[in-house]
C-alpha cells in the first residue's frame, strides 16, 4: 500500500486558500495528512480550527531524520481532530535544527506542554511560547535524547555525577 | 500573578506539595501559590518517573517493545497493549481474526473496570471516605484473577500480540466473566449507596474543579473528564476499533463538568463495560486467534497514528517505520499527561483541600505522564 493523493473538500479548501504553501495532500492507510511550508503552519492551523472545526489538537510531535538528503532534518507534526466532522488529520512541516517554529499556544492551550516536550526531546524551539523550558528531563540536562545522534546509552555525565553521586546511571 | 489582590492583605504563600505525597498518586510535585486557603495558581513539576520509553522503542524490535507499553499506565496495561498492537497492525496491514478481537474487547473492558475501581477507591480515600477502597480492591482482585488465569500476569499483562493473541482462552473463561459481571453489577449499586447521596461526598465534590466543554477542548482533555462536561464523545463510538461498532452500549455524559459529575460518569461506565463484556462473551466466535504475521515483522515504510479510548482518555500511538525490524519512531500520546495540564485551570480559585479532590478526579497515572 502506497501513499496516495488525498482529494476531498478539506484538501480542496486548503489548496484554494493557501496555494503553494500546501506541498502535498496525501493519504496512507486511510489516514489523511498534509505537508506544508513551515512559515505557513500557523495560518493553516488557525484556518483549520476556525473554518473546518478542527478544535481539538490531539498531539504535537517530531521525527528526526539526520541523514535525509532531500529536505530538512526534522519532521514536525500536528495531529488535529474535528468533533463536528469526526475527522482526524495531520499537518506536517520540515525544519532544520536551529529554526524556530511559531507557537500554537494562543489557539490551543494544550500546545503548551506538548511543545515543551518537543523542545525537551528534540531541541526544537517554539517562538512566542510562554515558558519554553524542559518538562520531563532535568532543567540542567545537556542534550536532547530523542535526536537520532543521541545514543541510547548516552547521558549527561556531569549531571549524573553531581546530582546522583554515582559514576554512571547506565 | 502580581496583579492578584490578596483578600486577607497577607503575602502570597508558596506551598510545595509532593513529589512524595499520598494523594498525588505517584511522584507528582505541585507548587501551590496560596492566599490563605485560596489557590491563586499551581505549577506541576513532572518527569520524576521518566524512563525514556520512546527512546527504548527505537532500539527494540516491534515485538520486543510490546511489554514496555504495559509499564506506562500500569493500572490499565491491557489498554496500553491494545493500542500498541492496533497501531503496529495498521502499520503492517495485518488483519486480526474475529475471535481475537472479541477476546481483546472482553479483557480491555475488564481492565477498564479495574482501572476505574482503583480510581474510585483512592479518590474516595483522598476525600476522606475510607470504606470504598476496601470494597474496590476486593472487586478488582476478581478482575486480576481472570487476567492471571488467562495469561499468568496480574498487572503488566502483555496479554496481546501483534496480529492477535498469544494464548487461547482457558476452559472456564466465559463462565468466569459472566459470574463476575453478575456479581459486580450489584457491587456498583453498593458503591452508589455509599457515595452518590452521601452528604459529605456531595459537599466535597459538587461544584469542585469545574472544567466546561470549551475548556476541555482547548486543553485537549478527553475521557470521562470530557464526557462529564456534556460532550458525548468516545473513540469507541466515534472511530470504532476492534469491533466496538457491533456492541450495543451508551456513552454516559454529565452536565456540569464538576468532580461529582465525573464520579457519576465513571460509575455509569462500570455498567456500560459490564454490558459490553456480556455481549462479547455471548457472541464469542470460534476460529483462529492470530492473524498472518511474519516471524520477522517488517512493516513497509510509512507512518500511522492510531488511538483508543483508554480508561483515562485518548491513548494514541504515532508510529513511523523505515522498513526495518525496529520502529524508526514511536510517539505515545498519553491521556494522563494531557489531562494533567488542565489542573491549573481547575484549581484556580478553589480551596487547598479541594486540590486533593481535583488531582484525584483527573485520574492520572504518573508512569504514563512521565513515560
Amino acid at each position: 500500500m502506497a501513499v496516495e493523493p488525498w482529494d476531498g473538500p478539506i484538501a480542496d479548501g486548503l489548496k484554494q486558500h493557501f496555494g503553494d504553501a500546501i506541498k502535498e495532500c496525501s493519504t496512507y492507510r486511510g489516514q489523511e495528512f498534509v505537508e506544508v511550508g513551515l512559515s505557513s503552519v500557523r495560518p493553516i492551523i488557525d484556518y483549520l480550527k476556525d473554518e473546518e472545526g478542527f478544535d481539538y489538537l490531539v498531539d504535537i510531535t517530531a521525527v528526526d531524520y539526520p541523514e535525509r538528503e532531500e529536505g530538512k532534518r526534522f519532521d514536525l507534526l500536528w495531529i488535529l481532530y474535528s468533533f463536528r466532522q469526526n475527522v482526524r488529520m495531520r499537518v506536517k512541516a520540515q525544519l532544520d535544527g536551529g529554526e524556530k517554529v511559531p507557537t500554537a499556544t494562543e489557539s490551543y492551550s494544550t500546545a503548551n506542554w506538548l511543545e515543551r516536550e518537543v523542545f525537551d526531546m528534540f531541541g526544537i524551539e517554539f517562538d512566542g511560547h510562554p515558558n519554553m523550558t524542559r518538562i520531563l528531563m532535568p532543567d540542567e540536562w545537556d542534550g536532547h535524547p530523542l535526536r537520532k545522534d543521541y545514543s541510547i546509552i548516552e547521558q549527561d555525565e556531569t549531571w549524573v555525577r553531581e546530582n546522583l553521586q554515582i559514576e554512571s546511571a547506565q | 500573578m502580581a496583579t492578584q489582590t490578596t483578600f486577607l492583605d497577607a503575602n502570597e504563600l508558596v506551598l510545595n506539595m509532593g513529589p512524595q505525597h499520598p494523594s498525588t498518586h505517584g511522584v507528582l510535585r505541585v507548587i501551590l501559590k496560596l492566599d490563605g486557603e485560596k489557590v491563586l495558581g499551581t505549577e506541576c513539576v513532572i518527569g520524576y518517573l521518566h524512563r525514556g520509553v520512546e527512546k527504548i522503542a527505537e532500539n527494540r524490535t516491534y515485538q520486543q517493545f510490546a511489554p514496555y507499553v504495559d509499564r506506562m499506565d500500569y493500572v490499565a496495561a491491557v489498554s496500553n497493549g491494545l493500542g500498541y498492537c492496533l497501531a503496529a497492525e495498521q502499520l503492517g496491514g495485518i488483519e486480526v481474526p474475529e475471535r481475537a478481537q472479541c477476546v481483546r474487547v472482553i479483557l480491555t473492558e475488564l481492565n477498564r473496570i479495574a482501572s476505574h475501581l482503583l480510581w474510585l477507591g483512592t479518590h474516595a480515600l483522598d476525600i476522606g471516605a475510607i470504606t470504598p477502597v476496601f470494597y474496590c480492591f476486593r472487586e478488582r482482585e476478581e478482575v486480576l484473577k481472570i487476567f492471571e488465569k488467562y495469561c499468568g500476569a496480574r498487572l503488566t499483562t502483555h496479554a496481546f500480540r501483534i496480529g492477535g493473541l498469544q494464548y487461547e482462552t482457558y476452559d472456564t473463561f466465559e463462565k468466569d466473566c459472566h459470574t463476575f459481571c453478575d456479581w459486580f453489577e450489584k457491587k456498583v449499586d453498593e458503591y452508589e449507596e455509599l457515595l452518590t447521596a452521601n452528604r459529605i461526598w456531595v459537599a466535597r465534590t459538587k461544584g469542585i474543579g469545574i472544567l466546561d466543554a470549551d475548556a476541555c477542548k482547548a486543553y485537549g482533555v478527553t475521557g470521562p473528564v470530557l464526557r462529564a462536561a456534556g460532550v458525548e464523545w468516545d473513540i469507541r463510538k466515534a472511530l470504532p476499533y476492534s469491533g466496538y461498532e457491533n456492541y450495543d452500549f451508551e456513552i454516559p455524559t454529565g452536565r456540569n463538568g464538576d468532580t461529582y459529575d465525573r464520579y457519576l460518569v465513571r460509575m455509569r461506565e462500570f455498567r456500560q463495560s459490564v454490558r459490553i463484556i456480556r455481549q462479547a462473551v455471548d457472541s464469542l466466535p470460534s476460529g483462529p486467534i492470530k492473524g498472518k504475521v511474519a516471524k520477522v515483522f517488517k512493516p513497509p515504510i510509512g507512518e500511522v497514528y492510531v488511538s483508543i479510548e483508554a480508561p483515562k482518555g485518548e491513548l494514541g500511538y504515532f508510529m513511523v517505520s523505515d522498513g526495518s525490524t525496529q520502529p524508526y519512531r514511536i510517539r505515545v500520546r498519553p491521556p494522563s499527561f494531557v489531562n494533567l495540564q488542565a489542573l491549573d485551570k481547575m484549581c484556580r480559585g478553589s480551596l487547598v483541600a479541594d486540590v486533593v479532590a481535583i488531582i484525584g478526579t483527573l485520574d492520572i497515572v504518573l508512569g504514563e505522564v512521565d513515560r
